[in-house]
């Protein structure tokens, strides 16, 4: 199968070349924190992230050394802020990022790197490589070299709340899904304890899953309310790159929740909006969040806990759990799920790579929406068929809806047996009343 | 003065001044860049938080069982020839003498290997250097991400290893001659070390600790 590295699409095709390496390094500059300067001074060379890495281990194509993805950030701080960088740029020993050279990492960063951090693990010097990739996006993204797919949908978001132009708006959508389930949905309510995401995968593909966590919620008692002013989790900004529409996009949620006066933001099932809400937007905006940002699991392993929660067994399957990367190894929720299967009765089959150490699915970090990616992203996923099949469970769930759309994918593209299922279908189905 | 001599006063003096200043100015560096306040509710905080931090910087340096299949080669023969350059430098009876000379200290409990472990170690160092060597020049990944300074650097440690194996067994010359080349060969490394990836031996606790920290504050893996 073919890997070249594939044709750049520029989101913004005014810039001339010296214009972007200006406001690459512009973007570096920002980046060049004391964090950054530990990760990028440790880096030994020892090549041993390319291990971790599912693209790496798929293709056995060293262009896919996760460090190497960082090389025009590391390269920008050698030359710019590094203790010699006067030195390295009197001799010439560090070049300057270019233009090309930026082009050429386009697919680096973003088609190859689902920001996963399974490379951050495996580290012996505890480099955040993630991290360094996620600084490399933010200076593609100001440079005009995220992928067009990505920052148009992030600009759409940042200025109307949804990342494309939905055959219907999302609140009508959402009502639909109320009337098709047999559900009020509340929408836009004065005051509520929880402001409530759905995934935007759900709304437009699986609307069973946002209506299942409605019934859940609804099911405890909780007091809670969808906003038409920010009803989409993920975060299009993030997936760029770009800080300034992942900034106003995390506003519109913030904004949304200080108006109801929530106390809890609920995250639904979506990796990447959880790492954005959870851990990025207090610090994207600049102060502490006047709420709680739980994840829905987190949210009805806390409930089940305090007895407000009850659930039927499920009999007669076996089970495989995908942990999302962004929920488990980057977030921290790794017993909650557990805890729901556990209550279920699941006959839960762990995979070889589990929990903190779990490959990803393939599709996150905006992946999922760069039709280029798919051949690249389809080698990187047989590993974890792979992985799933070796367990003999013969169903198959997971807690993050993006997980969902990359599995539901490749389960078409390699005729698979299995379907992705949502945890939290699984649980509104099985609630004891 | 002497070839000997001169690498073991003006040099030695000179590269011991490069490498304290230049390691200095370096972690200076580090240390003073930004820092930026972290305003997500942690999940972990205090003691526990720092614990994290802690065991990050002992458990980083043994593979998890989920990489060792596919780690565990290049990290044995890494971790051997550190290992055995540790060895060589701190108990090799002529280098702790060095070191004594060189701190003007006087530590009896100070002890030292047989010359003859110091020599089989020497060689078992060097054999590993050269497999580390050989997967940088075969390995795609490693020859991809490989620069001047790797090389430069493995350069200085061979310089350094055959001088004191030739000194060591008495071949290639005069003692004095390859005594001095060994010793000119050390002052190298001091003088490299702040500019190069030797700097891994300062930076790799910290790097370590503060990923331990910046993980078990989120709960998330380690």
């Amino acid at each position: 199968m073919n890997t070249a590295t594939q044709s750049f699409s520029a989101s913004s095709d005014r810039l001339s070349p010296s214009q972007r390496e200006e406001r690459a390094m512009a973007a570096f500059a920002q980046e060049f924190g004391a964090l950054a300067a530990l990760n990028l001074e440790s880096c030994i060379h020892c090549g041993i992230c390319a291990e971790a890495c599912h693209f790496y281990i798929a293709t056995e194509d060293a262009k896919y050394t996760p460090i190497l993805k960082a090389e025009p950030f590391k390269q920008a701080y050698r030359r710019e802020a590094s203790a010699f960088a006067p030195f390295f740029k009197l001799f010439g020993l560090k070049k300057k990022v270019t233009a090309d050279q930026l082009e050429q990492w386009q697919e680096l960063l973003y088609d190859s790197c689902n920001l996963c951090g399974r490379c951050s693990l495996i580290c012996p010097m505890g480099i955040e490589v993630a991290d360094l990739i996620e600084s490399g996006r933010r200076s593609m993204a100001e440079a005009g070299l995220a992928p067009k797919e990505l920052l148009d949908r992030a600009r759409k978001q940042a200025e109307s709340g949804a990342p494309e132009q939905p055959d219907k708006p999302y609140p009508e959508l959402l009502n639909e899904i109320g009337q098709a389930n047999g559900l009020e949905i509340p929408l836009d309510r004065a005051k509520a304890e929880i402001l409530v995401l759905a995934p935007r995968n759900d709304l437009e593909g699986n609307p069973a899953a946002v209506a299942a966590m409605v019934k859940v919620l609804q099911a405890i008692g909780a007091d809670f309310t969808f906003s038409s002013d920010a009803l989409v989790a993920e975060n299009y900004g993030y997936y760029a790159g770009s800080r300034g529409l992942q900034k106003k996009i995390t506003q519109r949620v913030v904004d949304a929740a200080r108006k109801v006066n929530a106390k809890l933001l609920l995250v639904p099932e979506c990796g990447h909006s959880y790492t954005a809400l959870r851990w990025q937007a207090a610090n994207i905006i600049g102060e502490p969040l006047p709420f709680r940002v739980r994840h829905v699991t987190e949210y009805l392993a806390e409930q089940l806990k305090e007895g407000k929660l009850r659930l039927k067994q499920v009999s007669g399957d076996s089970f495989a759990f995908h942990d999302p990367c962004q929920l488990v190894r980057k977030g921290g929720v790794t017993e909650a799920p557990r805890a729901l299967m556990n209550a279920l009765g699941l006959e839960l089959k762990e995979m070889e790579n589990k929990k903190g150490f779990s490959f990803c699915c393939g599709g996150g970090g905006g992946v999922n929406d760069l039709e280029r990616a798919k051949p690249l992203r389809y080698r990187a996923q047989e590993l974890k068929l792979r992985e799933i099949d070796d367990t003999g469970a013969n169903r198959f769930v997971t807690s993050c809806s993006d997980c969902r759309v990359a599995f539901a994918d490749a389960a078409e593209h390699f005729n698979w047996d299995k379907q992705p299922e949502s945890l939290v279908e699984l649980v509104a189905a099985n609630i004891k009343e | 003065m002497t070839l000997l001599e001169f690498s073991r006063g003006p040099m030695l003096h000179a590269a011991l001044v490069i490498f304290v200043l230049g390691v200095l100015w370096r972690l200076t560096s580090t240390v003073l860049a930004a820092r930026r306040k972290n305003n997500a509710e942690p999940r972990v905080v205090g003691g526990p938080a720092l614990s994290g931090g802690l065991i990050a910087v002992g458990s980083r340096s043994w593979p998890h069982p989920e990489f060792i299949p596919r780690t565990g080669f290049g990290e044995a023969v890494g971790y051997g020839y550190h290992l055995g350059l540790f060895a060589i430098v701190l108990l090799g009876a002529p280098h702790v003498v060095f070191w004594k000379n060189l701190f003007g200290i006087n530590a009896p409990f100070w002890p030292t290997l047989p010359t003859g472990i110091i020599s089989v170690l020497s060689v078992v160092t060097v054999f590993l250097m050269l497999i580390a060597t050989l997967r940088r020049a075969a390995h795609p990944v490693l020859r991809r991400i490989s620069n001047f300074d790797d090389w430069f650097t493995l350069a200085i440690l061979y310089a350094l290893m055959l001088t004191g194996i030739m000194a060591v067994f008495g071949i290639g010359g005069r003692y004095e001659t390859i005594l001095a080349l060994h010793i000119i060969s050390f002052n190298a490394l001091l003088i490299w070390f702040p500019f190069g990836k030797l700097m891994h031996a300062f930076y790799i606790f910290p790097s370590r600790f503060v990923n331990g920290y910046m993980h078990t504050k989120k709960g998330a893996a380690s």
